[in-house]
C-alpha cells in the first residue's frame, strides 16, 4: 500500500454542498454504481476503485457553529482535523478523545478530516477514561443511499429524541450514508498533565499495574506500553495533578518510576496516540480490542508469530506489527476482535474480523435499509 | 380527557385471546403469565398516568431464554409486545393497548459478574440501577447513570431510554456506560452484542439499541462500565435573584475549565415547595444552582475556590458550601425532593426538553411569558450544566379541560426547546407524550429512515409498535407489516 494510492485524484466527485451532494448519490442510486467515499485519504481503503467512482468531501468543509460555553461545535465533513483542534485550543477546549492522526503509521499524505475521524470512529489514549469518538456524536447530517438529506440527533448535550443514528454512523466507515456535517461535545482541556513512566515490567505485570491504577480515583487517563515500559498520564487543574502523582508514586512504591514533565507528557502521548513506536517496517500493523485482562496471553500468542506488540486503553488495546496471516492474527488474538489497520501485503477482504452470523444478518440488513443500492464503500466492511 | 390518540385495538387479537394465553402457557411456567383482566390493570400505566389500558395479558419471565419464548409466541401469533421495565417512564414508554402483551424484565433480578479488575459488570436487566451501584459499593465502584427514579427504574428500561440523571455532566448517559447487551428480537432470536472488550469493530449496533424505545429488542443481559469511587463530593449552594444571572453563572462555570460532576438548577416556585415540603433550609430567591464537585479534600478546595470567584463577580444572594455530610445531604435533599414536593400543590407535567446551555436564559423567560399566556403555573428544576431542563407545569386533574391546557402549554415549551437549538427529550424518551411533535424536530425523510430501522429489526412491527414515530408517520410501516 503506497502513499500515492491514497492521495485524491483530480477527477474524484466533490460537492460543494449537501444538495449538490444529495442529487448525486440519488443519480448514483438510480444506476446502482458504487462509489468510494474518502475525506483526507489517510487512511486505507478497498482496491481498484476508479477515479469517477470515488466521492470527496473536501469541499464540505468548514466549522458551522463553535459554542465554547454550550461546549459544543459543528463542523462540515471535510473540515481538516487541525483547523478544528486550532479553533478549540484558542478557548482552551480540545475534543476528549483525542484523535489519532494515521499518517506516521500508514506513511500517508493526506490531511485528516473530521468526518474521516467519524466514520472509523477513531479514538487515542484517552478513550480508556473519556470515552470514544461516538460518545461526543451530538448530532449528524447525512445522505443515505437513496439520495436523501437525513438529520439526526442535535447540538445538545443529552438527546434522547428518536433511534441514535449518530452512534451507528460513527465507525461505518462510510457503508451507512456520506456524512455532511457532525456536531460534538467538547471538553475543557486539562490545565496541566504529567506522566508516570514504569521500566522493566512485563505485559502481565503492565496489565496488573494499569487494572490497579484505573481502579483508583485518581482519573487515570493513559494507560499504555511498549517495550517493557509501562505509562499513566495524570491531568487536571495544576494541584489535581501534583495531588494525584503523589498518590500514585505511593501506590506503586516498590517500582521504579520516572516523572515527565508536562511537556514531556505531552510529546509522548502524541507519540503512542499516532503508534509512532510500530511506523516503520513494512509488516502489517493490527488492532486488537479485548477485556484487558487477556492481553498478556494475547500479546504472547501474537508475538510468538513474530513482529511485536504494544499495549493502549490499560490494555483493552493491543498493537500488533508482524508478518503473521490474517487467520493466524485471529487465532491468537482468541477473544479479542482484530482489525487491520495498516493492509501491507494484507487483501481488503479480512481488514474486519468476522461477527457472529445474527450480528452479521442485522448489519446486512441496516446497511440494505440505509443503502439499498448497495452503492458506499462495497468490499470495505464485509459485504 | 387527554388528547393523544392510540390505535384500535385488532379486535381479531382480542378474540383469539385464549388461544393465545394459552400458547403462552405451553411454554411458559404457569405463574410467570397474567391474564385475569383484576390482575393485569395493574400493568395499565406507567409514570404517565394520565394514559391507561390494561394489556390481554402479562409475561415476567426469569431469564433469557423465556424471553424469547414468550417473543415467539407473540411472533407466531401476531400480537403487539408491549416491553417493560419497573413502569416508571414518564413518557408512557410502557403504556400497552388493550391487544398486547406486556414482557416485563422486572423478574430478571440475577448479578451475573462482577469484575472490578477489568472495570466491568454483568447484570440481568431486572436489577434496578441503585442496587448495580449497591453491590459495587463495597468494591469502591460505582455505576455512574443515576437517574431520579433509580430506587424503582431497571437497567432494561435505563438502556430502552438511554437515562440520564443528574451526575451525567461528567460521566455521560447510559449510552456511554453500556458495553454491551444480551438481547432478544421480535422473532425471539437471542443475540449478543459488545462485551467487556472496548468497542468493537462492525456497525455500533448497541448504539442502536440504547435508547431505541423497545422497538428493536428487548434486552435482557448487560455489561455495565463501572468507574471508581471519588475520594470525596461536595455541593455547594449558589442563590440567584434572577434566572438570567443564574444561567450566566452556570456558562462560566463551564467555560472556566472546571467540570463539576452536576449543575442542578431551581426556580423560586420549587423552592417555595421544595422548602414546604423537605425543609432543606433552601434561600428565598429567584434562583438556586447546587454545584457539585468531586475529589480529595485539596482537590474540592481548589474547585471550590474557583467556582466561589466566578460567583462573587456575579453577586449571588447566597454562597453555602457544605460543611460536612449532613448540610450536603440537606443541599440534595430538596432537589432529590422537588418532584414530590411539587406534587404537593397539585397535579403536574413534567417535561424534558434539552436547550444549548448558552439559551437557558432567554428558553426560561420564554417559559414564564408562555405560563402567562396559558393561565398555569410552572416551576423550573433541571439539569443545568447541560441544558436539560424539567419545566413542571401545575394543573387540576379534577377541572375539565385543564389537562388539554397543561398539554398544550408543554406542547409549547417542547417547540421552544427545539427553536433554540435544542430537542424535545433530553432523557425520559418520546414514548406516547411526545410522539407527535416529532414532526417539530425531524422531517419526514428523517423519520422514514429510523422506521425502515425497526422495519429490519422487527418486520411486523410487533414491538411496541404506537410509540415514537407519529401515527400517520407509521401507518404504512404498521399496515404494510400487518399483512
Amino acid at each position: 500500500m503506497s502513499a500515492a494510492a491514497h492521495s485524491m485524484p483530480a477527477s474524484a466527485t466533490a460537492p460543494h454542498d449537501e444538495t449538490e451532494l444529495a442529487a448525486f448519490i440519488a443519480e448514483r442510486h438510480a444506476m446502482a454504481r458504487p462509489l468510494q467515499i474518502t475525506g483526507g485519504g489517510t487512511r486505507l481503503q478497498a482496491d481498484g476503485v476508479e477515479p469517477q467512482d470515488q466521492l470527496s468531501t473536501r469541499n464540505l468543509s468548514g466549522i458551522v457553529t463553535y459554542e465554547p460555553g454550550s461546549l459544543t461545535l459543528i463542523a462540515r465533513t471535510g473540515t481538516p482535523i487541525g483547523e478544528i483542534e486550532t479553533a478549540l485550543a484558542a478557548e482552551g477546549q480540545a475534543l476528549a478523545f483525542e484523535p489519532m492522526d494515521h499518517r506516521p503509521l500508514l506513511g500517508t499524505t493526506g490531511t485528516p478530516t473530521i468526518g474521516g475521524i467519524v466514520s472509523a470512529n477513531v479514538s487515542g489514549p484517552r478513550r480508556v477514561q473519556a470515552g470514544a469518538c461516538r460518545d461526543y456524536v451530538l448530532g449528524v447530517r447525512f445522505v443515505d443511499g437513496r439520495g436523501r438529506i437525513i438529520k439526526n440527533g442535535g447540538r445538545v448535550m443529552k438527546n434522547v429524541t428518536g433511534l441514535d443514528l449518530g452512534k451507528v454512523m460513527s465507525g461505518a466507515h462510510g457503508t451507512l450514508g456520506v456524512l455532511t456535517e457532525v456536531a460534538f461535545k467538547t471538553l475543557p482541556m486539562a490545565e496541566a498533565q504529567q506522566t508516570l513512566a514504569f521500566p522493566g515490567l512485563s505485559v502481565a505485570a503492565a496489565v496488573q499495574l494499569f487494572s490497579t491504577a484505573l481502579g483508583t480515583p485518581f482519573e487515570v487517563c493513559g494507560a499504555a506500553f511498549h517495550e517493557g515500559t509501562a505509562w499513566l498520564r495524570i491531568e487536571g487543574l495544576e494541584p489535581q495533578v501534583v495531588y494525584r502523582r503523589e498518590r500514585l508514586m505511593g501506590l506503586f512504591s516498590n517500582h521504579e518510576i520516572e516523572m515527565l514533565d508536562d511537556a514531556a507528557s505531552r510529546t509522548l502521548w502524541r507519540g503512542l496516540r499516532d503508534v509512532q513506536h510500530l511506523a516503520g517496517g513494512h509488516d502489517p500493523v493490527w488492532r486488537i480490542l479485548t477485556k484487558p485482562g487477556d492481553a498478556p496471553v494475547i500479546a504472547s500468542a501474537l508475538e510468538a508469530l513474530g513482529g511485536q506488540c504494544a499495549l493502549d486503553w490499560g490494555g483493552g488495546l493491543i498493537w500488533y506489527r508482524g508478518p503473521a496471516d490474517a487467520s493466524s492474527v485471529r487465532k491468537a488474538a482468541g477473544a479479542g476482535h482484530a482489525f487491520v489497520v495498516r493492509r501491507a501485503h494484507l487483501p481488503a477482504t479480512v481488514i474486519f474480523p468476522a461477527e457472529p452470523r445474527a450480528v452479521t444478518d442485522l448489519s446486512r440488513a441496516l446497511r440494505k435499509t440505509f443503502d439499498p443500492a448497495g452503492l458506499f464503500n462495497p468490499g470495505l466492511m464485509g459485504n | 380527557m387527554s388528547t393523544i390518540a392510540m390505535p384500535k385495538p385488532d379486535a381479531g387479537i382480542l378474540a383469539r385471546k385464549p388461544e393465545i394465553v394459552a400458547a403462552l402457557a405451553a411454554v411458559l411456567p404457569a405463574d410467570i403469565i397474567i391474564s385475569d383482566p383484576e390482575e393485569t390493570r395493574a400493568y395499565e400505566c406507567d409514570a404517565l398516568t394520565a394514559y391507561k389500558c390494561a394489556p390481554l395479558a402479562v409475561v415476567l419471565p426469569r431469564t433469557t431464554e423465556e424471553v424469547a419464548a414468550a417473543m415467539r409466541v407473540c411472533h407466531g401469533l401476531k400480537v403487539p409486545v408491549i416491553p417493560r421495565g419497573a413502569g416508571t417512564s414518564l413518557a408512557g414508554g410502557a403504556l400497552p393497548t388493550a391487544d398486547s402483551v406486556v414482557i416485563g424484565t422486572m423478574r430478571l433480578r440475577e448479578i451475573l459478574e462482577i469484575d472490578t479488575a477489568n472495570r466491568f459488570i454483568r447484570v440481568q436487566t431486572g436489577v434496578t440501577n441503585l442496587s448495580v451501584s449497591a453491590e459495587l459499593d463495597a468494591e469502591g465502584f460505582f455505576y455512574a447513570p443515576d437517574p431520579s427514579s433509580q430506587l424503582a427504574c431497571t437497567i432494561a428500561g435505563n438502556i430502552g431510554m438511554n437515562s440520564g440523571g443528574a451526575h451525567c455532566l461528567k460521566y455521560g448517559v447510559t449510552t456511554n456506560n453500556l458495553l454491551g447487551v444480551r438481547m432478544v428480537l421480535a422473532t425471539g432470536e437471542i443475540v449478543e452484542l459488545g462485551g467487556p472488550a472496548p468497542g468493537m469493530p462492525g456497525l455500533d449496533l448497541l448504539g442502536l439499541i440504547c435508547g431505541s424505545e423497545g422497538q428493536l429488542a428487548i434486552a435482557t443481559e448487560a455489561t455495565l462500565r463501572i468507574m471508581p469511587k471519588p475520594e470525596g463530593a461536595r455541593p455547594i449552594l449558589i442563590g440567584f435573584d434572577s434566572a438570567e444571572t443564574a444561567g450566566e453563572c452556570v456558562a462560566r462555570i463551564i467555560r472556566s475549565g472546571l467540570l463539576p460532576v452536576a449543575i442542578e438548577y431551581m426556580d423560586d416556585v420549587c423552592l417555595r415547595a421544595v422548602e414546604a415540603f423537605a425543609k432543606a433550609g433552601y434561600p428565598a430567591c429567584t434562583a438556586v444552582l447546587i454545584v457539585e464537585v468531586e475529589g480529595s479534600e485539596e482537590e474540592i478546595q481548589h474547585q471550590l475556590a474557583r467556582i466561589h470567584e466566578i460567583a462573587q463577580a456575579l453577586n449571588p444572594v447566597e454562597f453555602r458550601v457544605s460543611r460536612n455530610a449532613d448540610e450536603s445531604m440537606a443541599i440534595w435533599k430538596g432537589r432529590k425532593s422537588a418532584f414530590g414536593a411539587m406534587g404537593r400543590l397539585g397535579d403536574y407535567l413534567c417535561l424534558d426538553g434539552t436547550v444549548p446551555v448558552s439559551k437557558l436564559p432567554y428558553t426560561l423567560r420564554r417559559i414564564g411569558e408562555l405560563s402567562k399566556e396559558h393561565g398555569l403555573e410552572v416551576a423550573n428544576v433541571f439539569h443545568a450544566g447541560d441544558g436539560n431542563m424539567h419545566p413542571l407545569i401545575l394543573f387540576n386533574a379534577n377541572t375539565p379541560g385543564d389537562l388539554e391546557r397543561a398539554e398544550a402549554f408543554g406542547a409549547d415549551i417542547l417547540r421552544l426547546c427545539v427553536d433554540v437549538g435544542g430537542c424535545l427529550t433530553g432523557e425520559h424518551g418520546v414514548g406516547v407524550e411526545k410522539r407527535d411533535l416529532m414532526t417539530k424536530q425531524y422531517t419526514a425523510d428523517d423519520m422514514a429512515i429510523q422506521m425502515e430501522i425497526k422495519d429490519a429489526f422487527d418486520p411486523h412491527w410487533l414491538l411496541n409498535p404506537a410509540k415514537v414515530f407519529p401515527l400517520e408517520h407509521s401507518a404504512p410501516h404498521r399496515e404494510r407489516a400487518a399483512r
